[in-house]
């Protein structure tokens, strides 16, 4: 697929999955953490929810270096194209620290990180509270951070589709053919 | 182009009714996202109880002990193995019930309280934690009591009882009108007090019982499963309380028995593992089994060593009673995801707080003799 006003099939497909997927994460993360009911239920999922988004995370990164996304339309100001910039790196930045965060300090803090049945994910930090006591508000500002790049995104991306109309929004809408035009 | 569009970047087929239009569209539906997110996270209501509530209140009846845990925060270190019997294997396909099967053990004895300091006293409801370390990983960690029952059914009715309970200033007891209207608001938890009461306490940590108070579920490798409480029964008899033993003043003395009693040799306790009926309270830890329910011998604990809370250590350690290997699962006794979510608060806040040493040291002096 090599038309260049759109993302290809595989960016569409993991935008739409991941969005799913991060917005439900934020959701049960910032649920969980005041949950008493809920809150086994809601760190059980919150887990493979997280190396799942990781996974994508790395996979979309890979496409997006394979096939580059479309250019901006040529009249977009040139402030929202350094915004557009500079937050699509904040996202991707975020999508594959904030799982390594929560990893890591999951590590630190010497709990078993079982994802499914006896799987469990090994440390890839040694054991030491220390460092779980400055990662784990990390975790809370980094994804308190994404939520806010998301509300942003959200309302840029509506902008390009229901204001300024240029094809912007469309380049990422989740069609099977990437065949219509602009 | 008016202003409106120049502004926004509309091109000349909108005109600026439609644009105000489709801006209020895209600020309701972000703000809308924003609003459903603050709901998620309790902001919209503030009277809901929280974990962080849970701990607050700890810390509003204990007062503030920086570094300790809020609950059972008095405690020794204590290491050694668990060697099953091969008497679980039919119950859980958990790795540590295979017959012969040997997993180290690291785990923690304590009063519980919020008190760090508070001197021994024999009342005082014991605890016994243990982390056993599976291949690949996995753990099972379990936070057990030396009490038949627990005093509470639902996380609701142990953060009232926490304040109905707190020690009044002036005369050191709580307030008797509090607990009575506690009381008559839990009837369940007036029953369970006069179990915990009638108990009969023994001399020390070594021959105590400690349980689970809690249910889960054991899951076998075919896939049943069993609702089941548990016991760690004491291989050695236990003894009521001498009272020479209820005269002495050192603070510590039933940590410094355990201890001492370690050195002489190592302390066992059986796992006993009671099997539930269709019928049996699964999700009120208030209520005892009947006595006569059948259960199964499925392994021993031996604590061969004690050391005293240090870093790194069993001070460092969240005994999350959730934190199960693969055939083993919670109940659906709402306080099980409580304790789960209030000890990781309590974790997360002590572990980044500066640290005093613990009451218990490692002492090789009194007690021995006993």
């Amino acid at each position: 697929m090599s038309d260049p006003a759109h993302f290809n099939l595989p960016a569409r497909a993991l935008h739409w999955t991941m969005a799913a997927m991060v917005l439900a994460m934020l959701f049960i993360g910032v649920a969980m953490v005041t949950s008493v009911a809920h809150y086994h239920a809601l760190v059980a999922l919150h887990r493979p929810l997280g190396i799942g988004i990781l996974v994508l995370a790395v996979l979309r990164l890979i496409n997006r270096w394979r096939s580059p996304p479309p250019d901006l339309p040529p009249d977009l100001p040139g402030w929202q194209r350094k915004a557009a910039h500079a937050s699509h790196i904040l996202l991707y930045g975020l999508m594959l620290t904030l799982p390594l965060v929560g990893w890591a300090m999951l590590s630190a803090a010497g709990y078993p990180i079982g994802l499914a049945g006896s799987v469990v994910l090994p440390p890839i930090l040694p054991r030491d509270p220390g460092l779980y006591a400055w990662l784990r508000p990390l975790h809370t500002v980094l994804a308190y951070t994404l939520f806010g790049i998301i509300l942003a995104h959200l309302g840029a991306a509506l902008m390009h589709g229901l204001i300024r109309r240029d094809g912007v929004l469309g380049s990422m809408a989740l069609r099977l053919t990437a065949s219509q035009s602009r | 182009m008016s202003l409106l569009n120049d502004l926004t970047g509309a091109g000349p087929g909108l005109g600026p009714r439609a644009v105000l239009l489709r801006l209020g569209a895209i600020g309701a539906l972000v703000a809308g996202t924003a609003g459903t997110f603050a709901y998620a996270g309790g902001w919209l209501s503030p009277g809901d109880l929280t974990q962080a509530r849970i701990v607050d209140r700890f810390e509003q009846v204990n007062g503030p002990h920086p570094g300790f845990r809020r609950n059972h925060a008095k405690g020794l270190c204590l290491a050694g193995r668990f060697e099953s019997s091969g008497g679980g294997v039919r119950l859980s396909e958990a790795a540590l019930f295979a017959a012969g099967q040997v997993t180290p053990v690291t785990g923690r004895i304590a009063l519980a309280g919020g008190q760090p300091y508070a001197a021994d006293a024999a009342a005082t409801v014991r605890s016994l934690a243990l982390r056993f370390h599976l291949p690949d990983g996995e753990e099972w960690r379990t936070g057990n009591n030396d009490i038949p029952v627990f005093p509470v059914r639902t996380p609701e009715a142990f953060y009232a009882q926490l304040l109905a309970a707190k020690p009044d200033p002036a005369t050191a007891k709580p307030d008797p009108e509090a607990l009575k209207a506690f009381f008559a608001a839990h009837p369940e938890s007036a029953k369970a007090a006069a179990l915990i009461k009638a108990r009969t306490i023994t001399s020390g940590f070594a021959d105590d019982t400690f349980r689970s108070l809690n249910a889960f579920r054991f899951v076998a490798a075919d896939g049943t499963e069993t609702l089941v409480r548990w016991a760690f029964v004491p291989e050695q008899a236990a003894t009521a309380e001498s009272p020479a033993q209820a005269a002495r003043t050192d603070k510590n003395f039933l940590f410094e028995d355990f201890a001492a009693a370690i050195r002489r040799g190592p302390v066992r306790w059986h796992l006993v593992v009671t099997l539930g009926s269709p019928g049996d309270a699964s999700a009120d830890a208030t209520l005892p089994w009947p006595s006569e329910r059948a259960s199964v011998d499925v392994g021993r604990v031996v604590v061969t060593a004690t050391e005293a809370e240090a870093n790194g250590n069993c001070r460092d350690v969240n005994f999350d009673p959730l934190v199960l290997p693969d055939g083993i699962v919670g109940s659906d006794d709402p306080l099980l995801s409580a304790r789960s979510a209030a000890y990781s608060q309590s974790f997360t806040r002590r572990v980044g707080e500066p640290k005093a040493p613990s009451a218990v040291h490692d002492t090789p002096v009194s007690g021995a003799g006993l």
